[in-house]
């Protein structure tokens, strides 16, 4: 029989305590047992983006950790991004209005990472975010919109930033 | 695409691991740091080892300093760390200019310096360096504290001198004089993909004369190498645009390149010849 | 050019159609609440796991099942001899008997004819668990020599059966005399990379039995559930009435997904003899060797021109690699191939002879524009050899060679899936002019002239595209307004992520006359409606959409004809505004709510009459033809002197959809479209090793397009030529921006390299496109 670890991980500001095997990767369980179906997987194999989460602030492939890895740490899924009364993150509001998405697999994953960014380098300058967002696959698109989307938001952003 | 069964210790200081790996290395423990290039190896179940010695709880590793005229990375610094300048200094600026090609930025993010230079990728960045910049690595386990040279740490596409039962606790490189130079390239098909072939160039000028040059090439044959002819027909010449095409002839000229399905042999070699022309060329900006 | 049929939505008098609306489908998709099939889970569920053949080619010696049966959790592991009574997996349409030999088992059967072809399944607890025991199935095979360049000689696929399983042809018109009589004959021998559709999403399927009312439901159902409810219920020898098929959210498609494969036959039958919910989740290694594959062709292709450069005849022979088995699809890719080879030019004299070869790879089958991405660059290729050789320029061939507007509906005396090909209307030298000037053509000729006298190398080319959409004959849609005035429109059709339910939507909206986000769009619930076409070919939108309008418009006939009576005007006085029966001539007076005129013509109200009561109607879509969507794709590539590479600096897409339902859309639609293009002509390819190893499992391997490597597509729709096929006018347009992708990047990477023709094969990797270099500036 396979070991069992009591886990306790925080996700989108909430505690779940598990009972966890160690090679449980992060992304499967999100899903299996926290009930957090966003994050997806692609490949299993950190390549796609597609299981992006933000762990204690940074874009992480959820499927290259194991679960018993993020004891402690802050998570965030794409279900964590919404203000809690459903009001949604200008990133969200923007994939819509940019048509930033067909399929929507890779979207909670292009989500994740962008937020990520957009909190480490809200000046971003677009080279520098294309290299980033080279980070995910998206097979739909062309991408262009989604690019778009981001620069939409980090500007939504800031302006909100300069009237508090 | 989900990992075999393991067992999982999270070690809380570096002796508690290698005495963990002391006790499972012959039943194929591992050690993981940031697992970025490991994971996927077990997701294909193409590791499979039995217990797990997770060290990124180890504060102690994660230390990057300068110390004397050595920079010390630890075994769980990350990529990104580096990314973001991990010294001041010429050998800051360097180490920043490749971290950013390697893989993709969420990688980086949890990827780790020693980790890549365990796994000894043909096409490793980190390989590279170490090899170009004379390196040093600190392999510590039960029995002894093991002060290696990169040159001849690796042993092949994937393989090194390192026993089974011993930890890199960290990695040094010596910084680099104020004045040096330096210049990389690498050749990959996408952003963020292994490269097909990498060029490292340092060397400084004095009296318009180049000194100390070194010339690293890595992603061409099994372990990154330093090219002596190319670095000879460099020292004591004046740079220019002429002596840098030459100097790329002769690394082209040194290589005996894989043919990988990816790449022949052929078009290695030609990519050796850019790649050593275009760091050059950008040490020159 | 406007039929006389053409008279729906008149352009600029729409509320919605037409318009760049923003999508219905969005907001459970970024809010991380969509429901893909792995997202789902049905009590008692077991877990699938499919052993996969390591060989290219093999005869199975033996299959030792015990230490995998012993593994905890471990439910049944089969092999072949455990399902043996079902029989091999059908084509989904009539196809020629010659092909029956070559389907694919559910299990392999005494042999195994590619890599990750299924051998046995592991049927468990949890998928880590199913994966642990499918690791301890050992198979013995006897290896067996692979077969793997279909243009080489066909050998024994079985005992009395050749490997080239069928040769097609097509021909019209006398090409010997063409030949004879030539200026000149102008030839080249062409080839297309194996690559595929990859979605994001890799496939899945969960079979779940109700015994209760002996029902077989498989969800994951994508692109055409109602057909493979048929497919699934003749295999299963059931009612198809007892079988329903339920899609998720998909996450993408395009083309290969959906298709019936072995694991959704496996599941099926897994959980009707096991009792119990069976899900399987393929992983990426899976995915990129047991999903179909697409593509790969060998042409040999000439053309006789006359000294103007006028076509006279055109030549082909086609060897296309099919890879192990014949799938669902048939012969169909080669037919597509050969049918719309000539494309958009006169061709007095044509005649192409496919062979259908099997070999040791993965099957293969449809992918986004199948045989058009092919066949286009094969084309397209010709086309610039043939200015080449006559000194001509590449927009100058083909302006000579277009099929006038005033020639069309014009018949092309060839078929596709069987059916004529009319081409029904277009200005194809109308749009190549327009596009030539919304890309700016001259000016970037002149500058890349400049930056390749310095020194550079730096190319434009262009290629032109017919596609084809909107295949026939019918499609049905129910159309009702509940009495809370929402809309609900019941469809066969099927969403791949494409934007399906916004554009039904959209035509639903404008028909009735109600705010389009009032409008919920089923799709892929086999029991919701009894037929339906899917979602493929680009036909959603033409066909479906078209049966949409007409629902529509029978329940505005019917809501104006009951509120004649109450507002006690003639029915054509009337209109319908944000879902309120008007007046005409006085819309801000009386009025009445859809919903209100829903509940009082409900059933059981009293003077609801003899007719159907309540705001509801099922119609139905009959068109003969097809709509054939045209259009011009433009590229500007610079090409890495010291590695080959190729970068694309610019990517422009000119094209006619008839009508655009959302222009926002379309745009995705193309951008998409050309970015997959990209791939496959530059980075995607399926590689074998000798041995018929895949070298291309990984997606460190199989190398799609990133954000860095995908230019910003320019798009510019064009509404010149609406199709007289259907009341809407609309063309299909999803697989325009893929078709003549690689066409245009090989004609620019000629023009940067200073040869023409010098691309002969897909993709153009660096080290090729590196020795074309060399031996241009030998």
């Amino acid at each position: 029989m396979s070991q069992k670890l009591e886990v306790k991980l925080t996700v989108n500001g909430r505690d779940y305590v598990l009972s966890l095997e160690p090679r449980w990767t992060l992304a499967d369980v999100l899903r299996e047992h926290c009930g957090l179906t966003g994050t997806h997987l692609g490949c299993e194999h950190g390549v796609c983006g597609a299981c992006t989460v933000m762990i204690d602030g940074q874009a992480v492939r959820s499927c290259l950790m194991f679960a018993v890895q993020a004891q402690g740490k802050a998570i965030v899924t794409v279900e964590g991004l919404a203000g809690p009364g459903g009001e949604l993150h200008p990133l969200q509001q923007a994939f819509i209005d940019h048509h930033a998405l067909q399929c929507g697999f890779c979207t909670p994953g292009f989500l994740m990472l962008a937020h990520a960014t957009l909190l480490e380098s809200p000046d971003i300058d677009d080279e520098a975010l294309i290299d980033i967002l080279a980070s995910n696959l998206c097979r739909c698109t062309g991408y262009k919109n989604i690019l778009a989307a981001v620069k939409t938001a980090a500007a939504v952003m800031k302006a909100r930033r300069r009237q508090p | 695409m989900k990992p075999a069964p393991f067992d999982y210790h999270a070690a809380r200081t570096v002796e508690e691991a290698v005495a963990l790996l002391a006790e499972y290395a012959d039943r194929d423990g591992r050690i993981i740091a940031g697992g970025q290039s490991f994971v996927p190896m077990m997701a294909f179940r193409l590791a499979r080892p039995s217990h797990v010695i997770d060290i990124n709880g180890i504060a102690a590793l994660g230390r990057l300093a300068v110390e004397g005229e050595v920079l010390r990375i630890g075994a769980v610094v990350r990529h990104a760390a580096l990314e973001t300048l991990g010294c001041a200094g010429v050998l800051g600026r360097l180490l920043s200019q490749m971290a950013r090609l390697i893989a993709h930025k969420p990688i980086r993010n949890r990827g780790t310096f020693c980790g890549s230079i365990v796994n000894a990728d043909p096409a490793a960045e980190w390989c590279l360096a170490a090899v170009t910049l004379g390196a040093e690595i600190v392999a510590q386990s039960v029995r002894e504290i093991r002060v290696l040279g990169a040159d001849g740490f690796f042993t092949g596409a994937m393989t090194t001198t390192l026993a089974p039962d011993e930890l890199v606790t960290e990695c040094r490189i010596p910084l680099l004089r104020d004045g040096t130079r330096f210049g990389f390239d690498e050749v990959s098909r996408r952003a963020g993909d292994f490269a097909m072939a990498a060029a490292l160039a340092t060397y400084r000028v004095e009296d318009g004369r180049i000194v100390e040059p070194r010339i690293g090439v890595g992603g061409v044959e099994p372990c990154p190498k330093r090219i002596a002819a190319a670095e000879a027909r460099l020292a004591g010449a004046a740079p220019d645009h002429r002596l840098f095409a030459a100097a790329a002839s002769e690394a082209a000229a040194a290589v005996e390149p894989m043919d990988d399905g990816e790449a022949s042999r052929g078009y290695r070699q030609r990519l050796v010849r850019a790649v050593v022309t275009r760091a050059l060329e950008r040490s020159l900006s | 050019m406007t039929g006389a049929s053409v008279t729906a939505f008149e352009k600029g008098k729409t509320r919605v159609f037409g318009r760049s609306v923003s999508r219905i489908e969005d907001l459970p998709l970024v809010t991380g609440r969509g429901r893909y099939v792995a997202d789902l889970d049905f009590p008692r569920q077991i877990h699938m796991r499919v052993v996969r053949s390591e060989e290219a080619h093999g005869r199975i010696v033996a299959i030792r099942l015990d230490a995998a049966r012993a593994v905890p959790g471990v439910v049944a592991v089969w092999t072949h001899a455990d399902i043996a009574g079902l029989p091999p997996i059908d084509f989904r349409d009539p196809a020629a008997e010659a092909l029956k030999p070559y389907r694919q088992p559910l299990l392999a059967k005494g042999v195994v004819r590619y890599v990750g072809e299924p051998v046995a399944v592991v049927l468990a607890e949890s998928p880590y668990v199913a994966e642990d025991a499918a690791e301890l199935v050992a198979v013995e095979v006897e290896a067996l020599p692979p077969l793997l360049d279909a243009a080489a000689p066909p050998a024994a696929f079985a005992p009395g059966l050749s490997t080239e399983a069928l040769e097609l042809s097509q021909e019209y018109g006398d090409v010997a005399a063409a030949f004879r009589e030539a200026h000149c004959i102008v030839e080249a021998e062409l080839s297309i990379g194996r690559h595929s559709g990859v979605p994001m999403e890799c496939r899945g399927a969960i079979g779940r039995y109700d015994a209760a009312y002996d029902v077989l439901e498989l969800w994951g159902a994508a692109k055409v559930p109602h057909r493979n409810r048929e497919a699934l219920a003749r295999f299963f020898g059931r009612p198809s009435s007892s079988v329903q098929l339920h899609e998720c959210h998909v996450g993408g498609g395009f083309g290969i997904r959906g298709e019936l494969y072995p694991e959704d036959f496996l599941v099926c039958a897994a959980s009707m003899r096991l009792g119990c919910p069976v899900k399987w989740i393929e992983d990426r290694r899976e995915h990129l060797i047991a999903a179909n594959h697409s593509r790969q062709q060998h042409h040999r292709v000439r053309a006789a021109v006359d000294a103007e450069g006028r076509i006279l005849a055109l030549e082909d022979a086609i060897f296309l690699d099919q890879g192990a088995y014949v799938r669902t699809h048939g012969a169909r890719v080669l037919d597509l191939t050969l049918a719309m080879l000539p494309g958009p030019y006169r061709v007095p004299a044509f005649r192409a002879v496919g062979h259908f070869r099997l070999t040791n790879k993965t099957p293969a089958a449809t992918y986004r524009a199948p045989g058009r991405y092919e066949g286009t660059f094969v084309r397209e290729r010709l086309l610039d050899a043939i200015a080449a050789r006559l000194g001509l320029d590449g927009v100058a061939i083909r302006r000579r060679n277009l099929i006038a507007s005033n020639e069309m509906p014009y018949a092309r005396q060839l078929t596709a899936n069987g059916h004529p090909i009319i081409l029904d209307s277009g200005d194809y030298a109308g749009l190549l002019r327009a596009a030539l000037e919304a890309f700016g053509w001259e000016e970037t000729e002149a500058r890349l002239r400049e930056r390749r006298a310095a020194g550079e190398f730096v190319g434009a080319g262009l290629s032109f595209f017919l596609e084809k959409s909107g295949q026939g004959p019918s499609d049905s849609a129910l159309v009702s307004v509940d009495s809370g005035g929402f809309v609900e429109v019941v469809t066969g059709g099927a969403s791949l992520g494409q934007g399906f339910e916004t554009a039904m939507a959209q035509i639903c909206a404008e028909t009735l006359g109600v705010d389009y986000r009032r409008v919920r769009v089923v799709h892929g619930q086999t029991d919701r409606i009894r037929f339906g076409i899917g979602a493929h070919a680009s036909r959603a939108t033409v066909m479906t959409g078209g049966a949409v309008h007409a629902a529509a418009s029978e329940v505005r006939r019917k809501a104006l004809a009951q509120a004649s009576v109450l507002l006690q005007a003639p029915a054509d006085e009337l209109d319908i505004v944000e879902g309120r029966v008007v007046r005409r001539d006085a819309p801000m007076g009386a009025s009445i709510s859809l919903g209100e005129l829903s509940r009082a013509s409900g059933p059981g109200r009293d003077g609801a009459g003899n007719g159907m009561p309540g705001l509801y109607s099922e119609s139905w879509f009959h068109t003969e033809g097809m709509a054939f969507p045209y259009g011009v794709h433009i590229a500007v590539v610079r090409v890495d002197r010291a590695t080959g590479q190729v970068a694309v600096e610019r990517y422009f897409v000119a094209t006619d959809v008839g009508r655009a339902v959302n222009p926002m859309m379309v745009e995705g639609q193309i951008a998409g479209g050309v970015v997959q293009g990209l791939g496959g002509a530059l980075y995607e390819e399926f590689r074998y090793d000798a041995a018929g190893q895949p070298l291309s499992a990984t997606f460190a391997a199989y190398l799609m397009p990133t954000m860095r490597e995908a230019p910003k597509v320019e798009v510019l729709i064009a509404e010149d030529a609406p199709s007289p096929n259907n009341p809407l006018g609309i063309k299909g347009v999803g697989e325009g921006g893929c078709t003549g992708a690689g066409a245009a990047i090989a004609s620019a990477i000629d023009a940067a390299i200073g040869r023409p023709g010098a691309v002969t094969a897909l993709p153009a990797t660096p080290e090729r496109v590196l020795s074309l270099l060399e031996a241009a500036r030998r």
